[in-house]
């Protein structure tokens, strides 16, 4: 994700350090008042680990390697303002001495991966993690989804940076001088190697550090963790308490689900093998499909098909409800119920399979 | 044979290392970028990076890769050097994006091969790319690979750099030599007690754990450096010697960079 020199234009490079500017301006005023004298060596040995950091090759379900940028690590340790400032200072030393991305795109460099990286994994983080025990594996969840997510976040917002380049600059012929590709194309080039390779590689160094340091060196934790319960609470937060909120968003959506009748027409490829003898949804189906004619009888293997599995609440209204409503209500509240029993019969077979491991037991 | 990720990293810690050490008996040889006062040097090689950024002609920006090469090779570095150091790196990564563009790129086509019809927008664009990218990484490596880093620090002060950000990134440079020393001391002795091949999980975990214990030495460190500038006594403030001494040489140096951005910008505006 390093954009080297050439790949940006002058004015997206200078409206990016623009951008950039005030946030290390905030974070090294922060720094100075929290800090004091211990400010110069805490963030110059942080930089230089996020630097190390960023040269690790890490190991990657499915066998292969990928680096990270140490982003999410920085700001759960350290706090967003000195994240934002150690990765900073590790991407300048590599821009300048290394060549490892480019000069006048370094404003956009630690925008991307600085600022947006160390705010997101930082706001991630903290979410999740509430006010969960120190030691409490949803502080390793909290981590790994922040540190996935806020890498994805950069990674995108930089795809967006090459995707606008086309447009802002060409030459009369048309042919553009910075990044070729427009943003249709720039967004999925640049997402998929995140959501998979370096997304996981972020992930499993931001879990993976936070599930280190909880028997390690708890201490390092607790900065961003002020409200966090002391450990051996945690089994007391559990249950319906701790979950309150989710499960309020959950009845809270089961309540709308109705609204998903005021939705015109079916799902595309959801047919049923009678909608295509009717006539307003054959012109459904057409307008869907960039006006190809749907076959003037439902495709055979289709129609065998159909009625291989009959659902006791087929297109979810129950046969036995007459008001379409309540129906939806109904399945939303059985479908999740179901769900949840899957769940917890799942979580305690896997509880006393792990505990049947267990040496000794 | 695979190498395993222990070994991989290892290499890349080393090649970073290799890659400092050879850069510093660079910059104490003699040439003739080795000659210039570092803030002349500094100002002259960023502004022609910028210059690289802003030009609109494809000539201009080649011309300025002519002048970098001149200077290349008036201080001791070789093509070879450059080739290994910085064409090729740079070439694989921007290759890989810059080729898909001379066919995807909409425009007159020149060269029609079926489905992958070359445009002429197309192999500008590409040439735009690869050779904005060679020409400003050669630039940046003969700044890197002529300057010892305490010089560029003391330019960029003296460039108008705030005083507390030149004195971190002074000793963030200082300690990742350390850093990098100590990660391959941890994976060269996990090497040395590894046998066979460790399971994927394992891996990571081991991984997981390497960056945690380097955190951990980092910060402690960092707890350790404080007190030692304390008790030399560092009180907040942060203080460079400037021992620089503008030549003649130097000014005819500033000119000859401010001909070359000036003309350069004129040319390809």
């Amino acid at each position: 994700m390093h954009i080297p020199d050439g790949y940006l234009g002058p004015s997206t490079c200078v409206a990016l350090y623009g951008g950039a500017a005030p946030f290390w301006w905030i974070s090294l005023r922060r720094m100075k008042r929290a800090l004091h004298t211990r400010m110069v060596p805490l963030l110059s040995l942080f930089s230089a680990f996020s630097f190390i950091v960023m040269m690790f090759n890490l190991p990657l379900p499915g066998g292969t390697t990928g680096h990270a940028v140490g982003a999410g690590i920085a700001a759960i340790v350290l706090g967003p303002w000195a994240s934002i400032l150690a990765i900073s200072i590790a991407l300048a030393i590599q821009a300048i001495f290394f060549g490892d991305g480019g000069i006048t795109a370094l404003g956009a460099n630690c925008f991307n991966m600085a600022v947006v990286g160390s705010l997101v994994s930082y706001g991630i983080y903290r979410a999740i993690s509430g006010r969960a025990a120190i030691s409490s594996h949803r502080r390793v969840v909290a981590a790994g989804i922040a540190g996935y997510v806020a890498i994805n976040v950069s990674a995108l917002i930089a795809a967006v940076e090459f995707g606008i380049q086309p447009a802002l600059y060409h030459d009369a012929a048309g042919a553009p001088l910075y990044a070729p590709y427009p943003l249709h194309i720039a967004i999925p080039a640049m997402m998929i190697g995140h959501l998979t390779i370096a997304g996981l590689a972020e992930m499993v160094v931001s879990a993976g550090v936070v599930a280190y340091l909880q028997g390690a060196e708890p201490a390092l934790l607790r900065t961003t963790a002020p409200g966090a319960l002391p450990d051996g609470t945690a089994s007391t937060a559990r249950g319906f308490n701790a979950m309150k909120p989710l499960w309020v968003a959950l009845a809270v959506l089961m309540i709308l689900t109705p609204l998903g009748i005021l939705a015109a027409g079916s799902a595309w490829g959801e047919w049923a093998p009678g909608d295509f003898a009717d006539r307003a949804t054959r012109q459904q189906i057409a307008a869907t499909s960039q006006h190809s004619a749907p076959p003037v009888t439902a495709p055979a293997g289709l129609e065998r098909l159909s009625s291989f599995w009959t659902a006791p609440m087929p297109r979810y209204a129950p046969s036995f409800l007459h008001n379409e409503s309540f129906g939806y209500l109904l399945s939303a509240i059985s479908g999740t119920g179901l769900i949840i029993l899957i769940c917890m019969g799942a979580g305690r077979f896997a509880g006393r399979w792990s505990a049947g491991r267990q040496p000794g037991s | 044979m695979k190498r395993s990720f222990i070994e991989s990293t290892i290499s890349s810690l080393l090649a970073a290392s290799q890659y400092a050490s050879g850069a510093e008996d660079l910059a104490a040889s003699a040439g003739a970028l080795q000659r210039v006062d570092p803030r002349v040097k500094v100002a002259g090689l960023f502004a022609l990076i910028v210059v690289v950024a802003v030009s609109s002609k494809l000539a201009a920006i080649a011309a300025v890769f002519a002048i970098a090469l001149l200077l290349a090779f008036t201080s001791g570095i070789g093509p070879g050097r450059l080739a290994r150091l910085v064409w090729l790196p740079v070439i694989f990564f921007t290759g890989v994006i810059a080729l898909p563009a001379m066919f995807l790129t909409p425009g007159r086509i020149v060269l029609a091969a079926g489905p992958l019809d070359v445009t002429a927008q197309g192999l500008r664009s590409a040439s735009f790319l690869v050779a904005r990218g060679e020409t400003a990484a050669t630039l940046s490596a003969l700044l890197a690979l002529t300057t010892p880093w305490p010089w560029v620090m003391k330019a960029l002060r003296t460039l108008g750099c705030p005083m507390v950000l030149v004195a971190i990134l002074g000793m963030t440079f200082r300690y990742i030599f350390v850093i990098l020393q100590t990660a391959s001391e941890m994976f060269e002795s996990r090497k040395s007690r590894t046998v066979g091949q460790l399971e994927p999980a394992d891996r990571r975990r081991l991984a997981a754990c390497a960056v945690g214990v380097l955190l951990s030495k980092s910060l402690q460190l960092s707890g350790d450096v404080h007190l030692a500038m304390q008790s030399r006594g560092f009180r907040g403030e942060v203080y460079i010697l400037q021992d620089f001494r503008t030549r003649a040489i130097d000014w005819c140096w500033l000119a000859g960079f401010a001909v070359a951005s000036c003309g350069a910008i004129w040319w390809g505006r």
